[in-house]
């Protein structure tokens, strides 16, 4: 079973132009996210993406960009009340 | 790793980052008799330790406590080269996180196979929050294979490393900067032989974060650990409200509409995930909190002969739902799917309502104590 989180809110980007067609992308991303069409990468499912920033490290192009983060409430909130940045790992 | 060790749990009131000192001052495990070392492994470039694929009670102890957020950022092992059953100089190297339940997961599933593992000092934290935080990083890979002399102790240039790391570790760079190449192996620890019977080849499926039943349930405990200080706070509040002469709860049945919110935003909500209808976590937390109000409501009204009238009836409505409600969306961090702008922007939707709702409920009780009506 797949899960997807809300819709249309992923900060997720591909530049096309710069891929090379490596597949990395492919290899790290956890929720199968991308796709190789034509020997370029593609985005096929956006929304389940979590946004956690493998594919842009690991992409040797730099042909990704997503605002990588943990999707976490209570890091956020903590975050907010002792204004240090938004983490929430142990 | 296996995607139990990707919650992202929080488990201390500051936050995270850095905050550990590194292993070499803290007290680590004691190694000597933790019985998960079991001799040596002679190389040319030194001796390895040589480690169980077997857990034993210990071992097992440990993680339940951790789980409970026992000891939990004292759990670690020191970083550095470890081995599983004969290695030799063509065996794989696996790396992980020097988190004990990391290192753990990992080792119980290589029984049979000769392999290094290489810790990193994640600063006792696992995988996938490490990788997060960049301590599973470029760097530390880098600074690690320097530090255990890799080069001199196997004849290859490959290291196996976790997928979930992957956040972390930018392949192409650790290449470039120690000669060794990344391969990210499965997901889950399990997958670990299949993957390298097959030639490091990993299957689509092996790529894929699961959420299943089980792994949404053994977080659960940390769940409700995170809510000692919450409830011991709430408890003093009810005594003192009571020695005060204000009794809003003074039996089982006022505390039970209370502990049954809590036990569906944090137990129910992560136990029936994917069933519950919609998408944002406080939805789904609020949905059963307000059937949960509705049934108090039915059920006290019918069963205590109208002892219950239009005022604590609305009262539970307006209190039970935002209590399931923000403990449900606190389980975002655990999940395995919530993206940073997903969260973002379910609490800026639900946070209002929560604060809203369970505000006019605490107004309305107190104006029913002091007006009496
Ligand atoms: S990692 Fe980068 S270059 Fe490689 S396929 Fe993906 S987007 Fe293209
Ligand atoms: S950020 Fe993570 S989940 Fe999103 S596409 Fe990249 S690897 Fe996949």
């Amino acid at each position: 079973m797949k899960y997807r989180y809300l819709k249309d809110v992923v900060t997720l980007e591909l530049d096309r132009h710069k891929c090379t067609g490596c597949g990395m992308c492919i290899e790290v991303c956890p929720h199968e996210v991308f796709t190789v069409e034509s020997r370029k990468a593609a985005i096929v499912d956006k929304d389940s993406c979590m946004e956690c920033g493998a594919c842009a490290r690991n992409c040797p192009a730099s042909a990704i960009s997503v605002r990588a983060g943990v999707g976490c409430a209570s890091g956020i909130i903590r975050g907010r009340l002792n204004g240090s940045n938004e983490c929430c790992c142990e | 790793m296996p995607e139990k060790n990707m919650s992202c749990n929080t488990t201390s009131s500051q936050c995270c980052c850095g905050q550990s000192n590194t292993v070499e001052e803290n007290n680590l495990l004691d190694e000597s008799n933790a019985g998960w070392i079991t001799g040596k492994v002679l190389t040319p470039a030194g001796d390895v330790l040589r480690v169980s694929t077997r857990l034993n009670a210990r071992d097992i102890l440990g993680s339940w406590k951790a789980r409970w957020g026992i000891n939990r950022h004292n759990y670690k092992i020191g970083p550095g080269l470890y081995g599983v059953g004969d290695p030799t100089d063509h065996s794989p190297v696996l790396v992980s996180a020097n988190y004990k339940m990391s290192f753990d997961s990992l080792r119980k599933e290589l029984a049979g196979i000769d392999a290094w593992i290489l810790v990193l000092d994640t600063k006792g934290i696992n995988v996938w929050c490490a990788a997060g935080k960049g301590t599973f990083g470029t760097g530390e890979v880098v600074h690690r294979i320097k530090a255990v002399d890799l080069d001199r102790r196997v004849s290859h240039r490959k290291l196996i490393l976790p997928q979930l790391g992957a956040p972390g570790v930018a392949a192409h760079e650790v290449f470039k900067k120690s000669g060794f190449r990344v391969i990210y192996g499965p997901v889950r620890a399990s997958d670990l032989k299949a993957f390298i019977a097959e030639g490091m080849k990993a299957t689509p499926d092996m790529r894929a974060v699961k959420f299943r039943f089980a792994d949404r349930i053994v977080l659960t405990p940390i769940e409700l650990a995170h809510l000692i200080w919450p409830l011991a706070i709430a408890i003093a509040a009810i005594i003192i409200m009571n020695l005060l002469g204000i009794r809003f709860i003074n039996s089982f049945h006022d505390l039970m509409p209370y502990a049954g919110a809590v036990l569906i935003g944090c137990v129910i909500v992560p136990a029936l995930l994917p069933w519950i209808p919609g998408r944002a976590f406080a939805w789904k937390g609020w949905l059963l909190g307000l059937i949960w109000a509705l049934l108090i409501d039915a059920l006290y009204t019918w069963n205590l002969a109208a002892s219950i009238s239009w005022g604590p009836a609305l009262f539970y409505l307006l209190i039970l739902p935002p209590i399931s409600a923000y403990l449900a969306m606190n389980f975002t961090g655990s999940s395995t799917y919530t993206s940073l702008s997903g969260v973002k922007k379910e609490m800026r939707i639900w946070l209002p309502i929560i604060i809203g709702s369970a505000g006019a409920g605490i107004v309305l009780m107190f104006s029913r104590l002091f007006l009496k009506f």
